[in-house]
């Protein structure tokens, strides 16, 4: 079974990569100074950006850049928000609380704890109605998100945004996440081929032993940091016309095996 | 407007839930009007409130096979599994169709996070204990993989969190799967328990009531918590011709505020439109409601006002919060399971705990128990930051 997608937006945002500008020119080895050291998020209040979470500000910088680069309307893309973690240092403060004051915990924190509040942050700020998720696979996350995300533009012929996210792990769970470093990455996807299509992707589920990958340009230690990154970075590598093809886990024995069509 | 989706057969369902395990518990306490509240025995610093504690689950371990899944939230997944023939039941579609041509979506707000904040209360050194250094159940799809190794599914396989809406949302994920024909059936479902996130945290918005929890009663006093398992088998229509329907559902966002609904209800109405288009329905063909209804102030203002601008008074609907308490990321499934169970018995459950209903609700409420037929039965299913959803469930065509 495969699945035919057309890519109209792309961002990303990691210690080492502004956005998918950066990655190009670190494909090209003209690798560009580090951004900033928060994501900028400019798609929030300035309100809000003070009060919401670094994975918030992650999810909110990568979706701000994939649906400019698509010349969409936020308000009018349904959208899934994945992350495999949650945000680990609201969960690590939360734990921490629990164990000693837990008639102490903090509203704000407890409602900015919930899995969809990058969603709920994104859909408020920029007045989307349209149908929202929060979803995770754990290691899987990119590929569960992006087969979830697809299918629901293809069923309902909409566009949708897809945003996942993972900020580094904090306390006791730092080891047990294997996260590091914060990764993001956010595509428009759409059903149909128009002027708006940057890439057209094939996106067949085979099981995950039959998978392959060309092997990235991208330094490795960036994987090494983030799961989400080691999973993303491939299909990045091919937007950016760097590889034809790549694979990803999308479930426990399901794999996804993503081939370029054309690129416009 | 969405285009009407092929109706799908719900062809085995079960719930358990502080009613007690398994569809006949539950019909026979919502017949009964017999809830399952009791004052909390659960956080381990005191919280004076209500909870819908399921009885039992600390003396049911995972068998041994399952062990490294071991933690609450999965126990009662598993213990979930058991009731209603249900395991039987996914295990003869796994059987016909595949492992690999099952998809399986489950929904939930904390998952194991109860496991994490355990670890978190015995630290040595700052790392966590030994038995608890499991990854797996530190992260929110700790459920989802737990149910896919338990039944060995190769699928696709994906976590749902989107509050209190998780497991009402599950079923759009999977009908979507089908008709694109990736996968020729779907395990839907959700499971969460009570944990010191959820107890603390709702407290700490003060949304916890002191008291049983009434739903759409004038003296509400916020909500109580609670803690469910529930599992639905979908399948095409002509897999199970007697079965129950999903006819349609409905997803939508308020884009208002993180905790608080949209003042008109904004989201929830686009979610029930929504669904009322993809089922092919006008609002006054709905029989029945199972409604959100949290028992918190603005909820359940806002939500009254909803059913009464747009159901008639043959529509009945009614909140089973004050049975279970707000079960969280499993309140859509076990509340589609209600809104099964009275399209298969033939009863509108009461809305217990609206002792003295709140002026803001119409006529379409059904305050006692009601035997009547029904044939097209909505369930809805709001979470934080503004996520509505809405389900459409219908008798099998005659």
């Amino acid at each position: 079974m495969s699945l035919r997608i057309h890519v109209e937006g792309i961002g990303v945002w990691s210690p080492q990569l502004a956005d998918f500008a950066a990655l190009r020119g670190w494909l090209d080895g003209t690798p560009p100074p580090a951004p900033t050291a928060k994501p900028p998020a400019a798609t929030l209040p300035a309100n809000e950006r003070r009060r919401a979470p670094e994975s918030v500000l992650l999810a909110i910088e990568v979706a701000g850049q994939a649906v400019a680069m698509s010349g969409r309307t936020a308000a009018e893309l349904a959208c899934v928000f994945g992350s495999a973690f949650g945000d680990l240092s609201i969960t690590d403060y939360m734990c921490e609380t629990l164990a000693h004051t837990p008639t102490e915990l903090s509203p704000t924190r407890f409602h900015n704890s919930v899995h969809n509040a990058p969603a709920g942050y994104w859909t408020i700020a920029t007045g989307c109605h349209a149908p929202s998720s929060a979803v995770c696979g754990w290691r899987d996350t990119v590929g569960a998100g992006l087969l979830e995300a697809a299918a629901l533009a293809l069923a309902d012929q909409r566009p949708v945004l897809f945003v996942c996210g993972d900020v580094a792990g904090a306390g006791p769970l730092l080891p047990l996440s294997g996260c590091t470093q914060a990764f993001g990455c956010a595509f428009v996807l759409a059903p149909e081929a128009s002027e708006r299509s940057v890439a057209t992707l094939s996106l067949e589920l085979v099981s995950r032993k039959e998978t392959n990958t060309e092997a990235s340009a991208l330094p490795a230690a960036w994987g090494e940091a983030n799961p989400m990154a080691s999973a993303a970075l491939p299909l990045l590598s091919v937007l950016a016309g760097r590889n034809r093809r790549c694979a990803m886990a999308a479930a426990g024995e399901l794999g996804l095996d993503i081939h370029r069509e054309n690129i416009a | 407007m969405p285009e009407t989706i092929t109706p799908l057969a719900v062809s085995a369902y079960t719930v358990t839930s502080a009613l007690g395990y398994g569809l006949a518990d539950h019909r026979r306490a919502l017949e009964a009007a017999r809830g399952g509240l009791r004052p909390n025995d659960f956080s381990e610093a005191p919280l004076a409130c209500w909870i819908g504690r399921v009885d039992g689950v600390e003396e049911a371990p995972l068998p041994a096979a399952l062990a490294a899944w071991e933690c609450r939230n999965n126990r009662l997944a598993w213990l979930g599994l058991q009731q209603d023939g249900f395991l039987a039941q996914a295990e003869a579609a796994i059987a016909r169709y595949g492992a690999a041509r099952i998809a399986l979506v489950l929904g939930t707000s904390t998952a194991s996070i109860g496991a994490t904040e355990e670890g978190y209360r015995r630290l040595h050194d700052g790392r966590m204990p030994a038995e608890l250094e499991r990854p797996a159940i530190h992260m929110p799809h700790s459920l989802t993989a737990f149910v896919a190794d338990a039944l060995g599914l190769q699928g696709p396989a994906l976590t749902v969190s989107t509050a209190c809406s998780s497991s009402a949302k599950v079923f759009a994920s999977a009908e979507r799967l089908i008709r694109l024909g990736l996968v020729d059936a779907a395990l839907v479902g959700g499971v969460d328990t009570l944990c010191g996130s959820v107890l603390f945290g709702f407290n700490s918005l003060e949304l916890v009531s002191p008291e049983r929890c009434r739903p759409f009663d004038r003296a509400r006093r916020g909500l109580s918590l609670g803690e469910a398992a529930g599992f639905a088998l979908l399948e095409r229509a002509e897999a199970a011709p007697q079965a129950p329907r999903l006819l349609g559902y409905g997803e939508a966002s308020d884009a208002h505020h993180m905790s608080t609904p949209h003042p008109e209800g904004l989201g929830a109405e686009l979610a029930l439109r929504d669904a009322l288009a993809r089922a092919g329905l006008d609002a006054a063909q709905v029989d029945y409601i199972n409604l959100h209804g949290t028992a918190s102030q603005k909820n359940d203002e806002v939500e009254a006002a909803l059913i009464g601008r747009i159901f008639p008074a043959s529509t009945r609907a009614s909140s089973t919060k004050g049975y279970t308490g707000h079960t969280l990321g499993a309140a859509g499934i076990v509340e589609a399971a209600f809104a099964l169970l009275a399209l298969e018995h033939g009863f509108v459950p009461g809305n217990l705990g609206g002792d003295e209903p709140d002026p803001t609700c119409g006529p379409q409420f059904a305050w006692q128990h009601e035997r009547r037929d029904v044939r097209i039965a909505l369930s809805n299913s709001f979470g934080f930051g503004g996520n509505n959803a809405c389900l459409a469930f219908g008798k099998a065509a005659a």
